[in-house]
């Protein structure tokens, strides 16, 4: 029994006559090597960080000082004139509006395109069977390109604007979401479909009365989650190219001394517009998952 | 005997859902209709700049070769790109004395000579400009086609065959070519237009071309120093934005491990720290990536190290939620086991949490690394380092489209590659 547990070929034998010491040396081999392979994890990322810092224009011990710097003396400036932030955090309210409005409407958009998408490269939903593997590359590709790249070059042809910025994040929304909605109804159950296909419903209908009142709330709370992700990226897109908040930000902060006020007043609707937004979908999104308590 | 409650309620609740099902597309498209109108989608459309998407996209696939000469001197001279380091005498310019002909194929005939330029345009007619006093005269079959465009001061000619610019300085035709010349090798190399069985053999077993060293280092030499293309610096913008991600995700693990330990609840008894803790990581994480970029480029300045430190920032704030998320989800049972032998906080976390979570935890920092490689592009177009910073100078100049192509390229190759790497080792770490 013993040659066959340890294989035919005769040769080391593990002692077993102390089980203990065995066990522990299998242990202590085992540690040395975790403690061996995290020294050289941490190596790697001490040289790579030494390579950064050496590209870096300035250094990192240096700069740590400086690291409070900017923030104070921005809101030093902010607080010193802080009678100005409330009604420049109003004047700014329309950017702020557009901002949302880009995120919104291309996550709305970027939702309808991804819906489709999913339908056609889901697995016992698609009209097409064949042409799942394509679908899914399409998303694939969709999802690898960052949002500034192509608003950059969006903005080259089509000028200013928020049409390049709704277009850039609409095409990764349409990528990153397309996978997750795919995902949700590739678990939904198949029997209401094929209670519709028996009375004669064309796809559509099979996909609109069958499937989407089982993967709503699921898709709902992807998509609130993805609005979330799209108002910082819109911000950000503003900032790079142009239109919305992040590109009176980056005017505010080009400005330096004698606009932090408006860098404050920026930063405060910015950051209690994250928070709002974070919580409330937050919020929702259990609900919709968990669904509503009642009473 | 059936309840009357009962089908009003249910009856009362199909309707419902009937309204909602109509209302809320109806609310969708009076939203997308208002945004049409807010972000004038008809006046971008009217504004949109078809002859930049065209230029962008032939650029894409195509190179061109510019005949320039100098009205002045009357110099003429063959160059990829109009850029002078890459002259050469392609086979369809023909110099004699004053007089260069170019042929543009398809019966397309371009000639300078001492008095002006002649276009041959097949099944229009012949286009010629002078330019007696300074000014130019324009002679072609009336009326003017829209592809002509001219003025005092400059003519331009767009045809399927090539674009010929006349102005008072010089007079310049372009001929497109498909693919990217010079992308290997420019034609200072000793490699330029061989085949890929000549290099080979050059490579392996030929013999040296440069005596001082062996024909694959001068190659490589010689292919990463490439004046048009610099494949050097690219590639190593794109391990810059690679190490980016990697330092800023990894680095951003490793501080948030302890930190999630304090603000779980199961680890952490006291409440308030544990508050404390997790009001910083939601602060960390709700002041957005685009703040945190901005705070550490004043400080750092600009590189790859401020745009590792970005990431790190975020990140810290994210991982330390999902982990202490992951840490209150353990199984308490081995905990126990290695409290009964008597095993101090430190011991308990280590032999009996960190085996449990550390698959998940891992998983989840791959995954980051995944999308960090994506963030590492924008932060770096932010911060001015690695590949973000080349690809938004190419966009910026509006004339290295050819150059935008291959960044593109190279980021999308960058994405797949990392997404399939961390798939492989996330698929292995579950299975354990």
């Amino acid at each position: 029994m013993v040659d066959v547990a340890f294989g035919p070929e005769p040769g080391k034998r593990p002692d077993l006559s102390d089980p203990r010491h065995a066990y522990l040396q299998m242990v202590r081999l085992k540690r040395i090597y975790g403690a061996v392979l995290l020294v050289l994890f941490i190596m790697l990322l001490a040289t790579g960080f030494r390579v950064a810092q050496s590209r870096n224009a300035g250094d990192f011990l240096s700069g740590l000082p400086m690291l409070g710097a900017f923030p104070s003396e921005v809101l030093s400036e902010g607080w010193a004139n802080r009678a100005n932030v409330p009604g420049l955090a109003l004047h700014f309210i329309p950017s702020l509006i557009e901002t949302l409005n880009i995120a919104a409407v291309s996550t709305l958009l970027g939702g309808l395109l991804a819906a489709l998408l999913a339908m056609l490269s889901t697995r016992g939903l698609a009209p097409f069977p064949r042409l799942i593997p394509l679908f899914r590359r399409t998303m694939d590709a969709l999802r690898a390109l960052p949002d500034v790249v192509i608003a950059l070059v969006l903005i080259y042809v089509l000028g200013g604007g928020p049409i390049p910025a709704v277009m850039a994040i609409c095409i990764h929304t349409t990528g990153a979401l397309g996978k997750l909605f795919s995902e949700a109804s590739e678990n939904a159950d198949l029997k209401p479909v094929e209670g519709l296909a028996s009375t004669g419903a064309r796809w559509g209908q099979r996909i609109w009365l069958g499937v989407l009142p089982q993967v709503a709330p699921n898709w709902a709370s992807y998509l609130l989650m993805r609005f979330e992700i799209n108002v910082r990226a819109s911000a950000i897109l503003g900032f790079v190219g142009q239109g919305g908040i992040g590109a009176d930000l980056k005017v505010a902060m080009q400005w330096g001394q004698g606009k932090y006020d408006e860098v404050v007043a920026i930063f405060l609707i910015l950051f209690a517009t994250i928070v709002v937004i974070d919580r409330s979908s937050d919020w929702l999104r259990t609900r919709l998952t968990k669904g509503a308590h009642h009473g | 005997m059936v309840d009357a409650t009962l089908i009003s309620t249910v009856s009362g609740s199909f309707q419902r859902r009937k309204w909602l099902a109509l209302a809320i597309p109806v609310v969708i498209f009076a939203y997308l209709f208002y945004a049409a109108v807010s972000f004038d989608v008809l006046g971008v459309a009217a504004r949109a700049r078809m002859d930049n998407a065209q230029n962008l996209l032939a650029d894409f696939w195509s190179y061109k070769v510019s005949v320039v000469r100098d009205n002045r001197s009357g110099k003429v001279m063959s160059a990829i790109d109009g850029d002078v380091r890459n002259a050469f005498s392609p086979d369809w310019v023909k110099t004699a004395g004053r007089v260069t002909q170019i042929d543009l194929g398809g019966g397309n005939l371009v000639t300078y000579d001492a008095q002006g330029a002649r276009y041959v345009v097949p099944g229009y007619g012949t286009i010629s400009i002078t330019a007696p006093d300074g000014k130019l005269v324009l002679d072609a079959p009336q009326p003017l086609p829209d592809w002509i465009s001219a003025s005092d001061t400059r003519v331009g000619v767009t045809t399927s065959a090539g674009r010929f610019i006349y102005t008072k300085s010089k007079v310049e035709t372009q001929r497109f070519f498909a693919g990217w010349e010079l992308f290997f090798f420019t034609f200072d190399s000793p490699f330029y237009g061989k085949s890929i069985g000549q290099l080979t053999a050059l490579a392996l077993w030929d013999a040296r071309v440069d005596p001082s060293q062996p024909n694959w280092e001068a190659m490589s030499h010689d292919f990463l120093t490439n004046d048009l293309w610099h494949h050097g610096d690219v590639l190593w913008a794109i391990f810059e934005t690679l190490l980016m991600a990697f330092l800023g995700t990894f680095c951003a693990a490793l501080i948030a491990l302890p930190l999630s330990f304090l603000a779980a609840s199961n680890m952490m008894p006291w409440r308030l720290p544990r508050f404390a803790m997790r009001r910083v990581l939601d602060f960390i994480r709700g002041l957005d990536a685009l703040i945190w970029t901005l705070i550490l480029v004043r400080a750092f300045g600009p590189g790859p190290m401020t745009g590792a430190l970005a990431i790190l920032m975020t990140d810290t704030g994210l991982f330390g939620k999902i982990f202490s998320e992951a840490l209150e989800n353990i199984d308490e049972k081995q905990v126990e086991g290695i409290r009964s032998t008597g095993a101090n906080a430190i011991q308990r976390a280590r032999f009996g949490v960190l085996p449990q979570v550390l698959p998940i935890l891992m998983s989840q920092v791959l995954y980051n690394f995944e999308s960090n490689t994506r963030s590492a592009t924008v932060i770096g177009a932010i911060v001015g380092g690695g590949i973000g910073l080349l690809l938004t100078q190419a966009i910026q100049t509006q004339k290295d489209w050819e150059d935008v192509a291959y960044y593109l390229i190279l980021i999308i190759a960058m994405v797949v590659v990392i997404d399939w790497l961390s798939g492989l080792i996330r698929r292995k770490l579950i299975k354990g």
